[in-house]
């Protein structure tokens, strides 16, 4: 019954989002690409022009850029496995009955609501300070040198954190899913003798694939751009030790004015984001079609 | 006896939790703790008992000015919700109710937006924002938000919408409803759970965004991600008014939490998981 004047005004309904998110989108992007062709410093505009490849080049041949790729990938591998084995183990555990489990589920879900800034911060002072941290009273408690994490280990100081704030979503998703679970196939499973071990791996984990695969996707979306736990903790130092590739766009942009690398830089990182993007968007289209 | 068994197996699984679930917990409940501790008590080792003197929280309002980034950060992620949700039920509406070929090209197409990272457009943006004079506009900054945020609160109106069924609609129309009629009477009280779940997740979201927010703003518009995240400064040692800063900012988006752990699962996962 879909009359043409349904369809027409139906198209009247969509068009300010899609236009409103076709013009966010390509604007800003095709200007990057134009500066990253481009020499520009607002700060020295004799040599301002067009200078092909070189920004890219001079980004690629930047030891910095190395760094913040490798990085990059560390982040997001090193947050991925923290969540997901911590994830899946939690998971496990709040699904049992328990006293209090509102109060429980509460708790552990908490972190992924602390603004970044927030979290970072705490982490930073209270928890890792090398002298005043929680940390450092364990480790003198223990009759032990208190760690200097910050210096020693920014990178992992840096995934730690991320961590505790994904965390909560990758155990709040996969208790759901777990949930979901038929409890006749337990219950099942348990009658035929197979024992805790078994039921994980032969019904649990097949269960639970989908969920992990979502987890994995949506999080790397957001641990390839990581930039607030960075900038209020280690400023990517020392040196680059923990300067990703976001981070580092930031610096060449609004630190050091060389927009045109940092554009290259930007395009790079859209390079980047959508290899991920291609097999995210299968596996969420999937879900469409169901 | 199985049950004086199962009944063990709960305590023991209970402990368990519990001292899993406080450790993790535990950074949030120790700035807490810490924003009711003086500045020297903050400092002298790990105390769980704090003296309980607000002097703190009267600091930071009285020498960092709290309240403005407060309001900011209040205005921002209401009002980007409100706009977002503005563009973005009518567009839902369409593609669940009236969906033609493209609908599902469109919906992929809006969820790669959400995929471009943020620093690839920063120095046009940047740029655009200096230019036109709307660094530290609070209204520039609320439509920057909105759009940030409206893939995710298109994809998650339509995953609500599409849950109701179209019977109801052909029903309205052979009792003579209007168009209007159909979406004033009998669609919007459906409707309604699944919006107002969307502008809970979509104020969280918007609350906590650390990226644009820390760019574009300096003082006026400054909401509490950069208000905070200008504490990363070293002036010295002042974790007490530090925490107590924390805890007002992560307070109400905590509780607003709370509220919607289901919803959360369902807006984040884009539907794949509920």
């Amino acid at each position: 019954m879909a009359t043409q004047q349904t369809r027409t005004l139906a198209r009247a309904m969509l068009a300010p989002s899609v236009i409103l998110l076709f013009v966010w989108m390509a604007i800003p992007l095709a200007l990057t690409l134009w500066f990253s062709f481009q020499q520009y410093n607002p700060l020295n505009p004799i040599r301002d022009g067009f200078v092909g490849f070189s920004n890219y080049l001079l980004f690629l041949h930047n030891p910095a850029f190395l760094w913040a790729i490798l990085n990059t990938l560390t982040i997001v591998v090193g947050v991925l496995l923290i969540t997901i084995i911590g994830g899946v183990a939690l998971a496990l555990l709040l699904d049992q009955p328990i006293w209090g489990q509102g109060i429980v589920r509460i708790l552990v879900i908490s972190p992924f609501f602390v603004m970044p800034p927030v979290a970072a911060l705490v982490w930073k002072n209270m928890i890792m300070h090398a002298q005043y941290g929680v940390f450092a009273d364990l480790a003198r408690a223990l009759g032990l040198h208190p760690i200097d994490w910050f210096g020693q280990y920014p990178l992992l100081s840096v995934i730690i954190i991320v961590a505790w704030q994904w965390l909560p979503f990758a155990t709040l998703i996969l208790l759901t899913a777990l949930q979901s679970l038929d409890g006749e196939q337990k219950e099942a499973a348990e009658m035929d003798g197979a024992n805790f071990f078994n039921r994980f791996i032969y019904l649990v984990v097949p269960h639970l694939a989908r969920a992990i695969t979502v987890v994995v996707l949506i999080q790397t979306i957001f641990l390839l751009s990581v930039y607030a736990e960075i900038l209020v903790t280690t400023n990517g130092g020392p040196g680059y030790a923990s300067t990703n590739l976001p981070f580092l766009v930031y610096q060449k942009a609004l630190l050091e004015f060389k927009i045109g690398q940092a554009s290259a830089g930007g395009i790079i990182a859209v390079i980047l984001a959508n290899i991920v993007a291609y097999f995210a968007m299968r596996a969420v289209g999937k879900n469409l079609d169901r | 006896m199985a049950r004086a068994v199962s009944t063990r197996r709960t305590a023991v699984v209970t402990v368990v939790a519990w001292i899993v679930a406080l450790l993790i917990f535990f950074p949030i409940l120790y700035t807490i703790i810490t924003s009711f501790k003086s500045e020297q008590e903050a400092i002298q080792g790990f105390n769980l008992i704090p003296s309980g003197t607000l002097e703190s929280y009267y600091d930071v309002e009285s020498q960092k000015d709290y309240f403005t980034p407060f309001l900011n950060s209040v205005f921002l992620s209401v009002g980007s919700t409100i706009l977002a949700l503005i563009v973005a039920v009518p567009a839902a509406w369409s593609m669940a109710f009236a969906p033609a070929k493209r609908t599902k090209d469109i919906l992929m197409w809006m969820l790669s937006t959400k995929m471009m990272p943020a620093v690839a457009v920063l120095f046009p943006i940047y740029l655009l924002f200096r230019n036109l004079g709307l660094l530290d506009s609070r209204a520039a900054l609320c439509v920057m938000l909105m759009l940030i945020n409206l893939p995710i609160v298109v994809w998650m109106l339509y995953t609500y919408f599409r849950e109701i069924p179209g019977e109801i609609l052909e029903a309205a129309r052979m009792d003579g409803a209007t168009l209007w009629g159909e979406i004033i009477y009998v669609l919007t009280p459906m409707a309604v759970p699944g919006i107002a779940s969307t502008m809970l997740l979509n104020i969280i979201l918007a609350w906590n965004e650390s990226f644009w927010t820390i760019q574009l703003t300096t003082t006026n518009a400054a909401p509490l991600t950069a208000f905070i995240a200008s504490f990363s400064s070293p002036q010295g040692l002042f974790w007490a008014k530090l925490s107590a800063a924390s805890t007002l900012a992560i307070a109400p988006i905590l509780i607003m939490g709370w509220f919607s752990q289901k919803q959360l699962v369902r807006g984040l996962t884009f539907g794949a998981v509920k």
